[in-house]
């Protein structure tokens, strides 16, 4: 049994230690917010934060993640509300299919706490996830309206 | 979900082989007499398409997948524009397939391909909308007992203009659903269309945001169990052996099972049990006759056809071979286009539960009908007694179409542990090992120009793969087939863009044991590259401009030259770009639309490309929401140029050599270039949105880089040549 705080809520999973963090997050913890994609670290579909950081959780063993907060695509908003990126998300109708979405958004909300007001460059560097229907335009314009929101 | 009526008579009917591929008879319980029809809710539909609850609230059916496209968003407008209901309480569900054929197939065609969603069903469901709206009025007539024609709907709300009274949609919804549908219904004018061609946001965003929307692998249910499996990696292997006790003892495992020929299965508690499993379980295959197949070896034989005696001749006119002979010039290049991963997001998956009386399946799709046939045979049940129910799609592209392998799959594993429900998922190795994939072709072109450098022959000979031969050989034409010929056609939905005198395209069929499929853009992608490509390397050839050079050819073609005109008006063709940067041009039609783009590049290097801009224009004859066709184009040409760019599957030992995005790699928002959409319906006719664009972006590249550098790419992807997307 493993214990980890996911979205503030404590949570014993009944899992090897060596699993990846997502596949305890979504058939342990039931969140399925968070995608896999490639199981490699390269596409990001399946990105949460660990203690305000993005990490890509399908290539991080559970044990990593003891005693660290982690939230997932359903804790980044608080009480009901959007956050910020997801709200200019909505405003900008950046998802397509949405499928790698969750994972996005999750890289930019912890880019802007990095950078608040991040510059192209800064999104170039620091946004990498794979999205097959080719939302970056979208992306873009809804970070850098979140950024000044 | 709808509950149908209870009367029913033993009527056969048959699935048109647009549908399923191959015609299937079915034994089916049709609803008998006109009994009003519920939501499980108990609202009455109005008709097939529209329900109205007592709250106004307004569900349109759909029966094409949302797959990022917009469709169901954009055919809800359609509903709604001849519905003249409130837009903001508007909201979509998915028929299933099983409710469709029992009612006589009332939905019509659940294919979501072929960029038809929205073009080959707009009639009937601006039909169903009309109807639906004729009915409330006239049932708010009855209650007042007026003529029908006296009242009018805005809105939702019906008002008798005489009187002045008014009532609602759900108000009449009850009395409505029990009134005969009128038989003749008249459509609006599109002059007087208030939704259709408005930017209406779409209805799916929220719940993509919030990590709430439901996709196909992220299904729940209980007592459920997951599996994974592996299929022989050489295509047309089978299975010879596994050590089913190796893993059976291992955390989680409940099965060990033999799906098919060719393929093995553990199914576990958990999915990444299953996968651990499966990974240490010993298989044998049997690899087959393919196993020394190569990329090389389908080249070679590629290679022969380009200069075979036979093939199958599309468009033709004139004497192109006597042309060319006799030409002051003559032109020569050959192109090759590799073998492509559709690579959706969300690998291939399907949950499946099966008993002797009943199979239901829960899957992605982008054709319910067909997902529903592949259930019928894998479980060997009747149509009363299968389901499919359709779950959001991440990403389709081609690829959850016309093939349900994973659903075949997830049924022959359920039948094998009958009663417990299965979820199938494929890892992200398994989908790049066992896809449906972008047809390999290779192409010779050779044109004569004159003295004075108009061109007077041209010849193109395809030599490739062809899709239909091995998905749907009926609609092979007598052995041709005409899908090849995408955007080369002379006339119809994929129209050549230019007349030349002396003229002939031919395809020697060359297949092989990969399996082609339906990629976004079919074959639109190589053949721009072929055609357009080649139109530059004519008028270099000629000593000509080639904006200049085209449009000498394009007088016949105006719909064509209009979308290239637009590209280059607003690109600044003819005039300096700024230092570093170079254009490039390609027009096609597909799908019904017209395609035009011109791409704006900088090289630093010799090889490092940075595509800084590419202006697009479409003419689609109508455009139902701009907005997202605008991110149609531009998410079809991430999808292009991750292609162009990147992607190549590779064939060694007769398996595919690639395994995920690390060697299959897909555009990042640091290499999206800035794109321009300029949408310019002209009106009178239905185009495709979804495909059309992606195949320009690629020539408009290359002909970029050659402005740039001189050089001249005729094999794919870029990366093969050292040449990298910045």
């Amino acid at each position: 049994m493993v214990r980890l705080t996911i979205n503030g809520k404590t949570t014993d999973v009944d899992v090897d230690p060596n699993t990846p963090l997502l596949w305890a997050i979504r058939e342990q913890a039931g969140l399925t917010g968070t995608k896999y994609g490639c199981g490699v670290a390269e596409c990001g579909a399946c990105t949460v934060h660990i203690d305000g950081k993005a990490v890509r959780s399908c290539a991080m063993p559970v044990a990593g993640a003891v005693g660290k907060r982690i939230t997932t695509i359903e804790g980044l908003g608080a009480g009901g509300v959007l956050h910020k990126v997801q709200k200019a998300w909505v405003d900008h109708e950046v998802p397509q299919c949405g499928y790698c979405q969750a994972g996005m958004i999750m890289a930019v909300a912890a880019l802007l706490k990095d950078k608040p007001k991040p510059t192209d460059a800064d999104i170039d560097s620091g946004i990498t996830n794979i999205c097959r229907c080719g939302t970056f335009q979208q992306v873009r314009e809804a970070i850098h309206a979140a950024a000044k929101a | 979900m709808i509950t149908k009526p209870q009367k029913i008579d033993r009527r056969a009917f048959v699935i048109g082989t647009g549908a399923v591929g191959a015609g299937l008879a079915l034994g089916l319980k049709i609803p008998f007499g006109a009994g009003v029809v519920r939501a499980q809710d108990g609202t009455p539909e109005i008709n097939a398409w529209v329900v109205v609850r007592p709250d106004d609230t307004v569900v349109i059916r759909v029966a094409r997948s949302e797959m990022g496209q917009g469709t169901i968003t954009g055919l809800a407008q359609m509903v709604a524009e001849e519905l003249e209901c409130n837009w903001s309480k508007v909201t979509t569900e998915y028929p299933t397939p099983g409710q469709s054929v029992a009612r006589k197939r009332v939905w019509g065609d659940f294919s979501t391909g072929g960029s038809r969603g929205i073009r080959t069903s707009q009639e009937y469901v601006r039909k169903g909308g009309a109807t639906a709206r004729m009915m409330l009025v006239q049932a708010a007539a009855d209650a007042w007992k007026v003529p029908a024609s006296e009242c009018s709907a805005a809105n939702s709300v019906i008002t008798h203009k005489p009187s002045g009274r008014t009532t609602t949609y759900g108000k009449v919804a009850e009395a409505a659903a029990k009134l005969t549908p009128p038989a003749n219904v008249t459509l609006k004018d599109p002059k007087d269309w208030t939704l259709i061609g408005k930017s209406v946001k779409r209805l799916d965003t929220m719940p993509k945001v919030t990590g709430a929307q439901v996709y196909g692998f992220d299904l729940k249910l209980p007592g459920m169990l997951n599996a994974a499996i592996k299929d022989c990696p050489v295509f047309g292997g089978k299975v010879k052996s596994f050590e089913a006790a190796r893993v059976t003892g291992m955390p989680g495992v409940k099965h060990v099972v033999r799906v098919g020929d060719s393929a093995v299965a553990v199914v576990a508690d958990t999915w990444w049990r299953a996968k651990t499993a499966l990974d240490a379980l010993p298989i044998v295959w049997d690899e087959g006759p393919n196993a020394q197949v190569s990329s090389a070896t389908i080249a070679d034989v590629l290679k022969a056809g380009l200069d075979a005696d036979q093939a199958f001749v599309n468009n033709k006119n004139g004497d192109a071979k006597a042309a060319i002979a006799g030409a002051a010039k003559k032109v020569e290049a050959v192109y090759a286009y590799p073998f492509q991963n559709h690579a959706t997001m969300e690998p291939m998956n399907a949950t499946a539960k099966y008993t002797p009386d009943r199979c239901e399946v829960w899957v992605p799709t982008q054709n319910g009908e067909a997902a529903f046939a592949a259930t019928l045979a894998a479980s060997g049940l009747p149509a009363d007694k299968c389901e499919v129910y359709k779950i959001n799609l991440g990403g389709g592209f081609g690829r959850r179409g016309a093939f349900h392998d994973y659903v075949t799959q997830a049924v022959l594993i359920a039948k094998q542990i009958p009663g417990t429900p299965v979820k199938l998922l494929w890892t992200r190795e398994e989908d790049m090992a066992h896809g449906r994939y972008h047809p390999v072709m290779q192409a010779k072109l050779t044109g004569g120009l004159d003295a004075a450098g108009n061109l007077i022959g041209l010849q193109i000979r395809l030599s490739g793969q062809s899709i239909l031969t091995n998905v749907f050989p009926q609609m092979l034409q007598n052995g041709m087939d005409f899908l090849t010929f995408q955007g080369l056609h002379e006339k119809g939905d994929f129209a050549i863009g230019y007349s030349v005198p002396n003229l002939l395209i031919d395809h020697a069929m060359r297949n092989t044991h990969v399996p082609p499929g339906f990629w976004r853009g079919v074959n639109i992608n190589q053949n721009a590259i072929f055609m357009e490509c080649f139109m530059d390397e004519l008028a270099q050839a000629a000593g000509q401009d080639p904006l200049e050079f085209r449009r000498k050819l394009m007088g016949k073609h105006p719909k064509h030259l209009a979308v290239l005109n637009a590209v280059a008006d607003r690109a600044g063709w003819g005039k300096p770009a700024p230092t570093g940067v170079y254009r490039g041009l390609a027009q096609m039609m597909a799908f019904g639309s017209y395609v035009a783009a011109c791409a704006e590049i900088s090289v630093t290097g010799g090889n490092k490309v940075k595509v800084q801009r590419i202006v697009c224009a479409t003419d689609t004859g109508y455009a139902v929401n701009p907005a997202q066709i605008e991110r149609q184009i531009a998410g079809s040409f991430v999808y292009g140029l991750s292609a162009l760019f990147m992607e190549e599957c590779t064939v060694k030992a007769g398996r595919i050599e690639q395994t995920n995005f690390s060697s299959y790699d897909s555009m990042r928002i640091n290499q999206m270039p800035k794109v321009e959409s300029i949408i310019m319906p002209s009106g009178g006719f239905w185009g495709g949105v979804g495909e059309p664009t992606i195949c320009v972006a690629a020539p408009a590249v290359l002909n970029a880089f050659f402005a740039a550098t001189g050089k001249r790419i005729r094999t794919f992807p870029l990366k093969n040549h050292g040449i990298q997307m910045v």
